[in-house]
C-alpha cells in the first residue's frame, strides 16, 4: 500500500524553517521505506517571488510534490485565513498523515485543521515509532514530567504536530533526481479567501537571528544574573557559541530581559544540543521547558541548587567570573 | 452587555510530582488547581465585566472533582458554572471539543476565553477545535485584549460592524496586534493579567450561584458521535522520562573550571573548534 503524507512547510521570511526539514524526516519515518509520496503545502503572499525557490528547495530535500497557496492575505500568517486552502488540498489528496511543526504557527493550524476534517490530532510529538503496520507517537505530558505513547484510532487523514529539534532535519537528496521541477509544483486555487481577522501590526521584541525554539545552543540566565548588564555577558558567550540567549521567569519578571526569552512551562519549550543555565535555581516550572536538552551545564553559586540534579556538568561558582572566562577561552581556542 | 464563556480545566498543581503506576498517572493525594492559563482567561473575563458589564459562564468538562475549580471561579466573580460530567473520554480532545461546542452553540455568546493550553495534557488543541466547530475566528496567546466598536477602539476603517476585539498576541517573541469581529474565541498567554484570589464574601456568595451539571449523552447527537469516533486517538501508555545519566561537578579555580568544561564539550563534539557549533 502506498500512502501520501502532507507536510505543512513554514518559512521565516523567505527561508524554510528547520522544523520543516524535520517534518520531511518525520514523513520519511512514517513511510518506513514503502512507496509513498511526500507532499508539501507552502503558503505565502509572494511579494518577493520567493515561493518557487522555496518549493524547489523542498524538492531537493526529498519532497515529491509542492502545493503553493499564494494570496496577499497569507502574510503575516494567520491560521484561520490559510485553513480553507490547506483543507482543500488535504481533501483532494486524502493523505494518511499531515505533519505540522509545533510552532506558534502550527499550534494554531493543526487543531483547527483536525476539527475541520474530523480527524484525530496528536500534538507536540517528540518521537515517532513506526513499523509497517503501526505507528505510535510519544509526547510529553505534565510539562515533561511524564510522557505518553498515543496512536490514532479513527479514520485517516491523521494530523500531528512535531516539537522542533527532536527529529534530524532532512538532508539534501541528489539534485539530479528532479529532472523537471515544474512538474512537481502545483498552484492551489485561493479565490474567495476571506479575512476573519486582520493583523494590524507586528512589533519585533527581540532582534535575535536565532529562534530560541530551534537554537542548538542556549545560554540562559536567571535571577542570579542580576540585571540587563548581566545578560550582556551571556549574550557574548552565546554569540561566541553561535547560540541564543534564554531566561528564567524570575529574570523576566525582574525586567532583566524581555518575556520573549522566557523558557519553561509558561514560556518556550526548547530542546537544544547544549543548554547552559547561569544563575538559575532550577524550579520545576523552568525544568519543564529545558529538561529535554541534550547536554545541560549549570553554573550556580549554590551547590544545593536543584538545577544540578539534572545537569551533566555542574560548576559551583560565580557566573560573573565563569561566563566571561568561557567566552575568552573559547575565543582563544578558535583563533 | 457581553456574554462570555470561559473554558476551564482542573489540572494537577504544577508543583506536584508525577507518580506513574501501571502505565498511568496516579492521582491519589494530588493537589488540583485551575489550569494556570485558564486563570488568566477567567481574570480577563472578570476585568471585561468590570469595564463593560458582562455575564460570565465558566464551563468545564471533567470528573466530579472539577466542581472545586468551578466553585473557585464563582467565588472570584463568575455568574454561573456548568460541569459537563464525562468520566470516560477525558484524554480525547475532539470529544471534549464537541461537548463544549454543543453546550455553547445555543447560548449565543459574544466571546469565548480559554487558556493557551492545559499544563497536564499540553496539547493546546481543545479551545481551537471548539472555535472551528462553532465557525468562530480566533486569536491565540493574547497578552492584551480590548473590546468595543471600531469608534471606541479608535479604528477608522473596519470591515466589520458591531463589536470587535483588538488583541495583542505573543508570536514567538514578537507582539502582533490583531483585529477580529465578535463573536470570537481568544486564548490567554501568561502576561495577560494577574489573576485575583477569592475573598471570603466571594466564597459565601458563590454557594448561591448556579452550578449545573450536564451529561455527555444528552449533548451529543449521532453525527457528532460519528465524528468523534473518526477523530479518536488513544493513549497506550504513560512513561517516565528517561533518567539522565548522573552529572559531574567540575572543580578547581574558575579558570580551571572553564577550561575543563570546554575541553569536555569539545571532546564530546558538543561544540566545535572552528566557527559556529
Ligand atoms: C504557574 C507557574 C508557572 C511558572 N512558569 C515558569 C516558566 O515558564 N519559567 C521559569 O523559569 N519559571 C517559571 N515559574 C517560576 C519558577 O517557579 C521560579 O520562580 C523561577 O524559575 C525562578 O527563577 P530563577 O531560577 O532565575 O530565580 P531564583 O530561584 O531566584 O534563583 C536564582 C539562582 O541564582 C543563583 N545565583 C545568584 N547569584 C549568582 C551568581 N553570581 N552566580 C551564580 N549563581 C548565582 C542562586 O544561587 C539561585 O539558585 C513559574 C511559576 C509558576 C507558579
Amino acid at each position: 500500500m502506498s500512502d501520501h503524507i502532507v507536510i505543512v512547510a513554514e518559512r521565516k521570511g523567505t527561508t524554510l524553517r528547520r522544523v520543516t526539514l524535520e517534518a520531511i524526516t518525520a514523513a520519511i519515518t512514517l513511510l518506513h521505506g514503502q512507496s509513498g509520496t511526500i507532499h508539501a503545502f507552502l503558503s505565502g503572499s509572494d511579494n518577493d517571488n520567493s515561493l518557487i525557490s522555496s518549493a524547489n528547495e523542498l524538492l531537493q530535500y526529498g519532497v515529491h510534490e509542492v502545493h503553493i497557496a499564494k494570496h496577499a492575505h497569507f502574510e503575516p500568517y494567520q491560521a484561520t485565513v490559510v485553513l480553507p486552502a490547506l483543507t482543500d488540498v488535504i481533501r483532494e489528496l486524502q493523505p494518511k498523515y499531515v505533519v505540522i511543526g509545533h510552532t506558534s504557527h502550527g499550534r494554531e493550524l493543526a487543531p483547527r485543521l483536525a476539527a475541520a476534517l474530523h480527524s484525530g490530532y496528536i500534538a507536540d510529538v517528540t518521537t515517532i515509532e513506526s513499523s509497517a503496520d503501526k505507528a505510535s507517537f510519544v509526547r510529553p505530558i505534565y510539562a515533561g514530567k511524564a510522557f505518553e505513547r498515543r496512536h490514532f484510532q479513527g479514520v485517516a487523514p491523521y494530523v500531528l504536530s512535531i516539537r522542533p529539534n527532536n527529529n534530524a532535519p532532512a538532508i539534501l537528496v541528489e539534485p539530479v533526481e528532479i529532472t523537471n521541477p515544474d512538474e512537481h509544483i502545483h498552484q492551489v486555487n485561493c479565490e474567495g479567501i476571506q479575512l476573519s481577522s486582520i493583523v494590524q501590526h507586528v512589533v519585533k521584541r527581540i532582534n535575535e537571528e536565532i529562534d530560541l525554539t530551534e537554537a542548538e545552543i542556549i545560554v540562559a540566565g536567571g535571577r542570579g544574573v542580576r540585571g540587563p548588564e548581566g545578560f550582556a555577558i551571556l549574550k557574548q558567550l552565546a554569540d561566541e557559541l553561535g547560540g541564543a540567549v534564554g531566561a528564567s521567569r524570575a529574570a523576566c519578571d525582574a525586567g532583566y530581559c524581555d518575556y520573549a526569552l522566557q523558557i519553561g512551562q509558561t514560556g518556550k519549550v526548547v530542546t537544544p544540543k547544549l543548554y547552559i543555565a547561569c544563575g538559575i535555581s532550577g524550579a520545576i516550572q523552568h525544568l519543564a521547558g529545558m529538561s529535554q536538552s541534550r547536554t545541560i551545564v549549570a553554573i550556580n553559586k549554590d551547590r544545593e541548587a536543584p538545577i544540578f540534579s539534572i545537569a551533566d556538568y555542574g560548576i559551583v561558582g560565580d557566573l560573573f567570573e565563569v561566563v566571561p572566562l568561557l567566552t575568552t577561552q573559547l575565543r582563544e581556542i578558535r583563533q | 452587555m457581553f456574554k462570555i464563556v470561559v473554558l476551564l480545566k482542573q489540572t494537577f498543581d504544577t508543583e506536584e510530582k508525577i507518580h506513574i503506576v501501571n502505565g498511568a498517572v496516579n492521582e491519589e493525594g494530588a493537589k488540583f488547581i485551575i489550569n494556570p492559563y485558564d486563570e488568566y482567561a477567567l481574570e480577563e473575563a472578570l476585568r471585561i465585566k468590570e469595564q463593560h458589564d458582562a455575564e460570565i459562564i465558566v464551563i468545564s468538562v471533567g470528573p466530579e472533582r472539577s466542581t472545586h475549580a468551578l466553585r473557585s471561579a464563582l467565588a472570584v466573580g463568575a455568574d454561573q458554572a456548568i460541569l459537563i460530567a464525562d468520566h470516560t473520554n477525558l484524554s480525547h480532545s475532539s470529544s471534549i471539543a464537541h461537548l463544549l461546542a454543543a453546550t455553547i452553540r445555543p447560548m449565543k455568546v459574544d466571546l469565548i476565553l480559554a487558556g493557551l493550553f492545559a499544563v497536564d495534557s499540553g496539547s493546546g488543541s481543545v479551545a481551537l477545535q471548539v472555535a472551528e466547530l462553532l465557525q468562530l475566528p480566533h486569536a491565540s496567546a493574547a497578552i492584551k485584549i480590548q473590546l468595543g466598536h471600531a469608534k471606541e477602539l479608535h479604528i477608522e476603517e473596519s470591515p466589520w460592524d458591531g463589536n470587535l476585539a483588538r488583541i495583542e498576541r505573543d508570536v514567538e517573541g514578537d507582539t502582533e496586534t490583531v483585529l477580529l469581529p465578535l463573536p470570537a474565541l481568544i486564548t490567554a498567554q501568561q502576561g495577560l493579567n494577574d489573576p485575583r484570589y477569592p475573598s471570603l464574601p466571594g466564597i459565601m456568595k458563590a454557594k448561591k450561584k448556579p452550578l449545573t451539571e450536564l451529561f455527555s449523552s444528552d449533548l451529543l447527537l449521532s453525527d457528532a458521535l460519528e465524528r468523534i469516533a473518526a477523530s479518536a486517538t488513544s493513549c497506550d501508555q504513560v512513561l517516565s522520562p528517561n533518567a539522565r545519566p548522573p552529572g559531574q561537578f567540575i572543580t578547581g579555580t574558575a579558570q580551571e573550571q572553564a577550561s575543563s568544561l570546554l575541553e569536555q564539550l569539545l571532546e564530546r563534539s558538543i561544540i566545535q573548534k572552528g566557527g559556529d557549533s
